[in-house]
């Protein structure tokens, strides 16, 4: 079989993405057709900037989402070695390609004769899983804690907040030295600092619920039960692993264990995030308290806590979206990083940063491995900053 | 002012305690002793051997009484092994045991020894921040008036076409992560199959000979990325001087545009991106110790990389408590600064 021209790379590469493309396009119809309905999110359809950003980031989710949930769009393997095909030129014809196997590696061969493509194209299951729930979790974490901190002040102030300058102070990298490696996950230790840290969304939820509905006792203890029980399940399960130091639940109610390095590689980002989160969310809440609206709520008689997650944090709802954004963004470099030295996940994950970090030895004779995972998360990050650009633009001209 | 820079000073030092004492607790765990007395004695020790072998180079003391040593607030241990031989912390580069001096710690400039390279940790930290220090002169050398100047043209008009490509453009150099535009840079000038062949792909002779073709292109990813950053916070004091009201009196006036700019507003406009310069110092660390691997230039971060990869405690440990205490300085010079520069906190 003939090797493919530059051409025909280009047009199966974006035959193969169909999938993405048609969910693309319902998307931006409905979305711009019902812009006017739908709030912030439907503002954004009015800067250009932003809908590129969202174009780029809805591009990897959808492709994240076929290629994880249906095994669409990457052709090969991912991990599968296809001998004679080590760093093959893109567009080479599969060696001794059978019956239904695709016929061409559209991006190449890496260092080991996998498909770059499909590792590309795989590699952004694990990005888009990780970064907004790790993002999620800092932001939990730096709630839980900010916004007391701004409200209350004092003593308790203080010692948060030397503690988050504390972390901050660490070079990042040094940080992931010394968390993510073999050794320290020997000790236990990330397993104990997800124990603390999985433990916010909990208590951010009881109390979410609580000061909103203490006055209905029936219906929030429902609720509370409800909710608080089924995160209290999936902490546990999460939090509990076989063959770790936190091995507590027997094993037929442990449904669910991350694999390996990847809890290590969760936590580690959680933590190197929540003290910036927590610092943002302090500035806001120092500012938003001294307002009207939260001296009308004190005077009615309300919680503190009411206060701080029922009237202050709607309220610094702006910001901290905008925030968000960008700190997934952060995240995924953040990923990158780990994945760039080699930490956390196992070495033949398709992850983009552990993918640069295998091609990187030989870059100076064979780029393609390299260029697409770099490329790929380039694209990411620049959506999503984009996307905070048009949002804040947006957010902030009403 | 002399009071707030005590106060902060003192808050330096003891965020500067805690930090060591966090890094040399990490350092200090068993699992990293237990391979470290592997590597120095042999692999097949087994339990009883390894822990005989640390205690009898004081490891298995308690962690304070340690961390007091390694300061050097604390006599150095001074053990009768289970082997019969008599070690002394501080007798470790053949010095008699009772001619040892009784403290020995980063105190007293005693650093330790590193497994890895052989030699001492000192002369090793010295000569590798001399060379990340020719590295961080050229970086911001090239970042901090490339971002300023950015920052300027595109804050003075805001809206303009100017404004537009050169905001965009640093928010593309800000989504671009070091090992990504490193890994560009690389194939689109250094490549030895395609590109342009400008530049050299590593950078391993800049450290005894540092030319322009071999020195450019990590210097310039560590830039790119700050420079996005610094540029938009430039932009955006900028843009918010030229919408004051002694910039319109300025106009009303009849003074030229490029005098307002110049003399008026940048004077104030700066005052901001100051501190986020200093502030980026921190993460400018993180470039290094990507770029220094990317380009194999070995200077301090390839020796973090080192020192963590082998289980090199206290070079890891040394080379921790020199990149706390810059991130720590950069903060003390940015708060300084930031009042120094500020005539509305300076004067009150």
């Amino acid at each position: 079989m003939e090797p493919l021209t530059w051409g025909e790379i280009i047009v199966r590469i974006f035959i193969q993405f169909t999938p993405v493309w048609i969910a693309l396009v319902i998307t931006f119809a409905l979305s711009i057709s019902f812009k006017r309905k739908l709030g912030l999110y439907g503002k954004l359809f009015d800067s250009p900037i932003g809908m590129v950003g969202f174009a780029l980031v809805a591009f990897w989710i959808f492709t994240a989402f076929f290629t994880g949930a249906f095994d669409l769009i990457s052709t090969h393997d991912p991990l599968a070695q296809v001998s004679g095909m080590k760093n093959k030129v893109p567009g080479t014809p599969l060696r001794g390609a059978e019956e239904g196997d695709y016929s061409h590696y559209l991006m190449g061969g890496d260092t080991l004769a996998r498909d770059v493509f499909s590792r590309m194209v795989k590699g952004s299951t694990i990005v888009i899983l990780i970064a907004p729930l790790a993002t999620l979790f800092a932001f939990m974490v730096g709630i839980t804690l900010g916004l007391p901190a701004g409200y209350y002040g004092g003593r308790f102030d203080t010692v948060l907040s030397f503690l988050a300058n504390l972390v901050l102070a660490f070079p990042v990298i040094l940080l992931f030295y010394l968390l993510v490696t073999p050794e320290i996950t020997q000790t236990g230790l990330p397993n104990y600092m997800a124990a603390v840290l999985f433990f916010f969304p909990i208590i951010f939820c009881t109390i979410l619920l609580n000061s909103r509905l203490y006055t209905q006792p029936a219906k929030r203890n429902l609720y509370v039960a409800l909710i608080v029980g089924f995160i209290v399940l999936v902490y546990l399960t999460v939090v509990s692993n076989a063959g770790t130091k936190i091995d507590f639940l027997p094993s037929w109610l442990d449904f669910y264990d991350p694999a390996a390095g990847l809890l290590v590689v969760f936590v580690s980002v959680v933590f190197v995030n929540s003290p910036t989160v927590f610092r943002i969310v302090r500035g806001l809440a120092l500012d938003i308290k001294t307002r009207d609206y939260v001296a009308a709520a004190q005077t009615r008689g309300e919680g503190p806590w009411y206060i701080m997650l029922w009237e202050i944090l709607p309220n610094a709802r702006g910001p901290l979206i905008v925030d968000f954004c960008l700190r997934i963004g952060y995240t995924t470099i953040l990923l990158g990083t780990l994945g760039f030295f080699g930490l956390g996940l196992p070495p033949e994950s398709p992850d983009w940063g552990s993918t640069i970090n295998e091609g990187r030895k030989l870059l100076s004779v064979y780029l393609h491995p390299v260029l697409p995972p770099a490329l790929s998360l380039l694209s990411l990050v620049l959506g999503l900053n984009l996307l905070a650009d048009g949002l804040r633009e947006e957010s902030l001209r009403d | 002012m002399g009071l707030f820079i005590l106060r902060r000073l003192a808050v330096m030092l003891f965020t500067a305690l805690c930090l060591t004492f966090v890094v040399f607790f990490l350092t200090n765990l068993y699992p990293n002793l237990e391979k470290l007395a592997k590597t120095q004695g042999n692999f097949r020790m087994s339990e009883a051997e390894v822990s005989s072998w640390l205690g009898n180079r004081g490891y298995s003391d308690n962690i304070f009484s340690k961390y007091g040593q390694w300061l050097g607030v604390v006599p150095g241990y001074v053990i009768e092994g289970t082997d019969g031989e008599t070690r002394a912390r501080c007798a470790r580069q053949g010095v008699a045991i009772d001619d040892a001096p009784r403290f020995c710690g980063v105190l007293q400039g005693d650093w330790g020894f590193s497994t890895v390279f052989k030699d001492g940790n000192g002369s090793i930290i010295a000569t590798r921040l001399a060379l990340t220090g020719k590295l961080m002169f050229w970086v911001l050398m090239v970042m901090v008036p490339g971002a300023l100047i950015i920052g300027v043209l595109a804050g003075m008009r805001e809206g303009s076409r100017t404004d537009r490509s050169l905001s965009t453009a640093s928010i593309i150099t800000t989504a671009t992560p070091e090992y990504v535009s490193g890994v560009i840079f690389i194939a689109i000038f250094a490549s030895s199959a395609v590109g342009l062949k400008w530049f050299k792909g590593t950078a391993t002779s800049a450290m005894s000979d540092a030319n322009f073709e071999n020195f450019f292109l990590p210097v310039i990813t560590i830039a790119l990325y700050g420079i996005g950053y610094i540029a938009r916070m430039t932009r955006a004091s900028m843009t918010e001087v030229m919408t004051a009201q002694y910039i319109r009196t300025a106009r009303l006036k009849g003074v030229s545009f490029a005098n307002i700019v110049m003399k008026h507003a940048l004077r104030n406009a700066l005052i901001a991106p100051f501190t986020v310069i200093m502030l980026q110092i921190p993460w400018l660390l993180n470039g290094v110790v990507i770029v220094e691997t990317l380009f194999n230039y070995k200077g301090f971060g390839w020796v973090l990389v080192q020192a963590a990869g082998n289980n090199d405690v206290e070079l890891l440990l040394g080379v921790s408590v020199v990149s706390v205490f810059v991130v720590l300085l950069t903060q003390l010079i940015s708060d300084i600064g930031y009042v120094f520069l500020n005539p509305r906190i300076r004067i009150s």
